[in-house]
């Protein structure tokens, strides 16, 4: 198998650790070594939050290099503009999901939040395919994470993580109560793409 | 889905993806400790929640948050003396606070063993230094083990405790951020079989237990004739290996090699199997006392060779030493520049770390390699959380205080009052180290008003002293206790006092006893109410105090979700027509659930605001309100 390097960024709160949860036991359910790492350390929400997933047997070393991701997935628009920016490799690809969580520049008028078609410039610079998910009416916000999940899975992202092994992953970690809401939203968005 | 109990309690071998935190934990387990101890920080945190995740009654051991890491590190001493395999965790700076015991310990006999785990932090990613305690062990004469993944973690905490169970010691595991944090999937090995045996087998004749004049040399001896065992167990460590992943063979008639250790040495492995150089690495993972033997031939079978270790040139110093009194003939590089000395080393890094020495091997990467941001856009820094009482604390206190006022920051979630928009706290020092700062800016000084912040968990852990001090000698500033009953900022620990552990304590009793003359207890969410107190406290001539507090609602919203399924409490609304677009809400006050759109209209951002109602106040033109009962959305 190929090796790959992914690299997920948020806002603290978006649960961006179960994201990363899920798509990591799929790379394994798939066959690929996997080393990762996630940010941790400070309890407040709001601030950048990161995760690195890298695949394959020659990596040692649990964080994505600068400008070595294989696949950006930015769970909100001005973060995916940012580890697009610090981290994408050229003739990649960014996935990202469409909201926006103003941090406190934009708020107090200090700086603008980035235009949509920031993203588009950056990609289109390192000859990067950008992929938006957005899915009307989610019941939680925290179903934006399966929302991409089911993008990933269906465009076929990620060697061998098709969208039954991510399906069996989601099965396995969400709770049972929740499950048959987050797997709606997973499959919409993979017919999405 | 299995759980961190499950992990931690399956008595038979398995494996799994676990991070390095709580591979350690297991390790613990498996190696049969007893007593573990810490005080809360990052990036070892993830240690104490996996420990306290098996049910009390199911546990085998006993796991402590201590009031700091200097107690904590003296709990696990005391049973280690008592024969129990013992452990204490905490983050590289409480290292400074635990020194003057941790310093003391090889010199005793600790007939359990013990092992230190310190998480370090190249890159400062949640500490206030990235300092290097790999100075600690040539100070105190302990030896240290380096891991650079979860599995070496895993593999050397056993043998470090068995190590430290045989030579009745104390070794050191030393983690950093990116191992701690790291996920793989591991093997582990079962539980012991036998109940953990608690005869307390302390005895003097295991000792001497006193440093007084005349013992403290036999100790010193001891302690020292013990390293030199450790000697030769470095050069004999599998943990101390070459690697040579294209083989070994000269390079246009030189032989190279890197000496490296923990996770600069696997990087260093990554840029080597991107090329066919063949180069070897000296991986140490046993690293105090180093290898001696094997880098002594390490340096003689090679013509260059390079030392790559993240933050000080610890390891490089000795190497050099053992270089010169063996005769080695090898040249010897390293890192030099400032840069080089600082941060994290991933494989960008190792890779022109490489291209430096041996340009006709190695290109330099291209630019933008180290991350910085090129792109224009705005920081997204930790904020306050909504509903934070810390917010409503900070806001209120701004209304109280002049612009010549000195406003003294402490750690903790509160320290984020030094960013916009309310720029308070204006130096941050050492945990609980605000009131001795603000007492010494008080002496001789008349001409402006001094505020000091304070966190209610670092005010047991290493504030007390401080305001003991000041209060008695009635230094002339306002202590505010920022009291959210919780460690908030490492995750929620319980603080001393707060009911989670033994009773709770009265904190306004407590000052009373202490005989603090003027204190204020209010609920941050009072606005009005605090802005006054803390008038009156500044107005006071000497010491006062001033309790602000608030449950933390990031703990408080998810206690309740735990207790109440779908747990909710409606969010705020802004009347439009009422807002006049004072924008308070959004740039003074500065919750992160307000939106400010390009119209100037601000609305509710519904994924973040908790319905705390903290804003209400806050509204010059009461714009900000609950939904009416019975009102659609
Ligand atoms: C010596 C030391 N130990 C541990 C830490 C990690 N740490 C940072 S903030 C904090 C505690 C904060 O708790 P509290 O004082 O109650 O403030 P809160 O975050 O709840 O506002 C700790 C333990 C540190 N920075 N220094």
């Amino acid at each position: 198998m190929k090796p790959m390097n992914i690299y997920l960024s948020g806002v603290g709160g978006q649960g961006i650790g179960l994201l990363t949860e899920i798509l990591s036991r799929a790379c394994l359910a798939a066959g690929h070594t996997v080393h990762g790492c996630d940010t941790h350390g400070l309890a407040q929400r709001g601030g950048t939050v990161v995760s690195h997933l890298r695949l394959g047997e020659a990596f040692h070393t649990p964080r994505v290099p600068a400008k070595k991701a294989d696949l950006v997935i930015g769970l909100e628009r001005l973060e995916a503009l940012r580890a697009a920016d610090l981290m994408l490799a050229p003739g990649k690809a960014v996935v990202y999901y469409d909201t926006m969580y103003q941090p406190i520049h934009v708020r107090m008028g200090r700086q603008p939040y980035p235009k949509n078609d920031v993203l588009k410039r950056v990609a289109k610079e390192k000859g990067a395919r950008v992929e938006r998910v957005f899915v009307d009416d989610l019941p939680d916000p925290r179903m934006q994470n399966v929302a991409l999940l089911g993008r990933i899975a269906a465009l076929g992202l990620i060697e061998g993580v098709s969208t039954q092994v991510v399906e069996d992953a989601l099965r396995e970690v969400i709770p049972e109560k929740a499950l048959d809401s987050n797997l709606a939203v997973f499959w919409a968005s993979g017919r999405a793409a | 889905m299995s759980t961190l109990n499950d992990a931690l309690t399956r008595p038979e071998a398995w494996s799994g993806m676990l991070m390095g935190n709580h591979a350690l934990a297991r390790a613990m387990l498996e190696a049969g400790a007893q007593v573990m101890t810490t005080y809360p920080g990052s990036p070892t945190p993830e240690i104490a929640a996996a420990l306290d995740a098996v049910p009390k009654d199911a546990r085998r051991y006993y796991f402590e948050y201590s009031t700091n890491e200097k107690v904590a590190l003296e709990v696990a001493a005391g049973a280690s003396m008592n024969g129990h395999l013992s452990t204490v965790f905490f983050k590289s700076v409480g290292l400074n606070v635990a020194s003057d015991s941790m310093i003391q310990l090889p010199l005793m006999g600790l007939e359990g063993g013990m092992v230190v785990v310190l998480g370090d932090d190249p890159g400062a990613n949640s500490s206030q230094n990235e300092q290097d305690n790999r100075h600690f062990c040539r100070m105190s004469y302990m030896p240290m083990f380096e891991p650079a993944t979860p599995a070496e973690a895993y593999e050397m905490y056993i043998e470090a405790a068995r190590l430290a169970r045989e030579q009745r010691t104390a070794v050191i595991v030393r983690m950093t951020t990116h191992v701690c944090h790291a996920k793989q999937v591991l093997n582990f090995g079962p539980l012991p079989a036998r109940e953990p045996d608690w005869t307390p087998r302390f005895d003097p004749a295991n000792g001497p237990y006193i440093p007084i004049a005349k013992t403290v040399h036999p100790l010193k001896r001891r302690a020292l004739e013990r390293l030199e065992a450790f000697a030769e167990k470095s050069d004999a460590s599998r943990f101390n290996v070459i690697l040579s992943p294209n083989g070994s063979a000269p390079l246009n008639g030189k032989r190279l090699g890197v000496i490296s250790v923990a996770i600069p040495a696997y990087a260093l492995l990554e840029n080597l199997t991107q090329t066919e150089h063949s180069i070897d690495i000296l991986k140490v993972g046993l690293s105090y006392p180093l290898p001696r033997n094997k880098i002594a031939k390490f340096l003689t079978d090679h013509d260059e060779v390079i030392i790559i270790e993240e933050l000080d040139r610890v390891m490089e110093t000795e190497i050099k030493a053992i270089a010169w009194e063996e005769g080695a003939r090898c040249r010897i590089m390293s890192r030099t520049t400032l840069d080089e000395l600082q941060g994290e080393l991933d494989p960008n890094r190792t890779n022109d770390l490489l291209a430096r020495h041996w340009p006709d091997l190695f290109e330099p990467e291209p630019q933008g390699s180290a991350g910085d941001q090129q792109l224009d856009v705005p920081p997204r820094l930790p904020q306050m959380c909504p509903g934070c009482g810390h917010r409503s604390a900070f806001h209120a206190i701004k209304a109280a205080i002049d612009e010549a006022t000195i406003t003294v920051g402490d750690i903790g979630c509160h320290s984020l009052g030094n960013q916009p928009p309310y720029d308070m706290g204006q130096m941050i020092y050492s945990m609980g180290a605000s009131s001795g700062l603000a007492a010494g800016l008080s002496i001789g000084n008349d001409a402006r008003k001094i505020i000091a912040f304070l966190g209610d968990s670092t005010m047991f852990h290493a504030g007390l002293p401080g305001l003991l001090s000041a209060m008695l000698y009635d230094h002339d500033f306002t202590l505010v206790l920022l009291e959210n009953g919780t460690t908030a900022m490492t995750g929620h620990q319980p603080r001393p006092g707060s009911g989670e552990i033994g009773e709770k304590i009265n904190l306004v009793a407590m000052f009373e006893t202490f005989g603090v003359k003027l204190i204020k207890d209010v609920d941050s969410y009072a606005q009005a109410k605090l802005t006054a107190a803390i008038k009156e406290a500044l107005d006071h001539k000497g010491f006062s105090v001033v309790i602000a507090r608030h449950p933390c609602m990031l703990k408080f919203v998810r206690d309740q979700k735990k207790k109440i399924p779908g747990f909710k409490m409606p969010q705020v609304e802004i009347d439009q027509e009422t807002c006049d677009r004072a924008m308070v809400c959004v740039e003074k006050f500065g919750c992160p659930s307000f939106t400010a759109h390009e119209d100037g209209s601000v609305s509710v951002h519904t994924d973040l605001c908790i319905g705390d109602g903290s804003c209400l106040p806050t509204c010059p033109v009461n714009a900000i309100g609950r939904p009416k009962p019975g009102a659609k959305k």
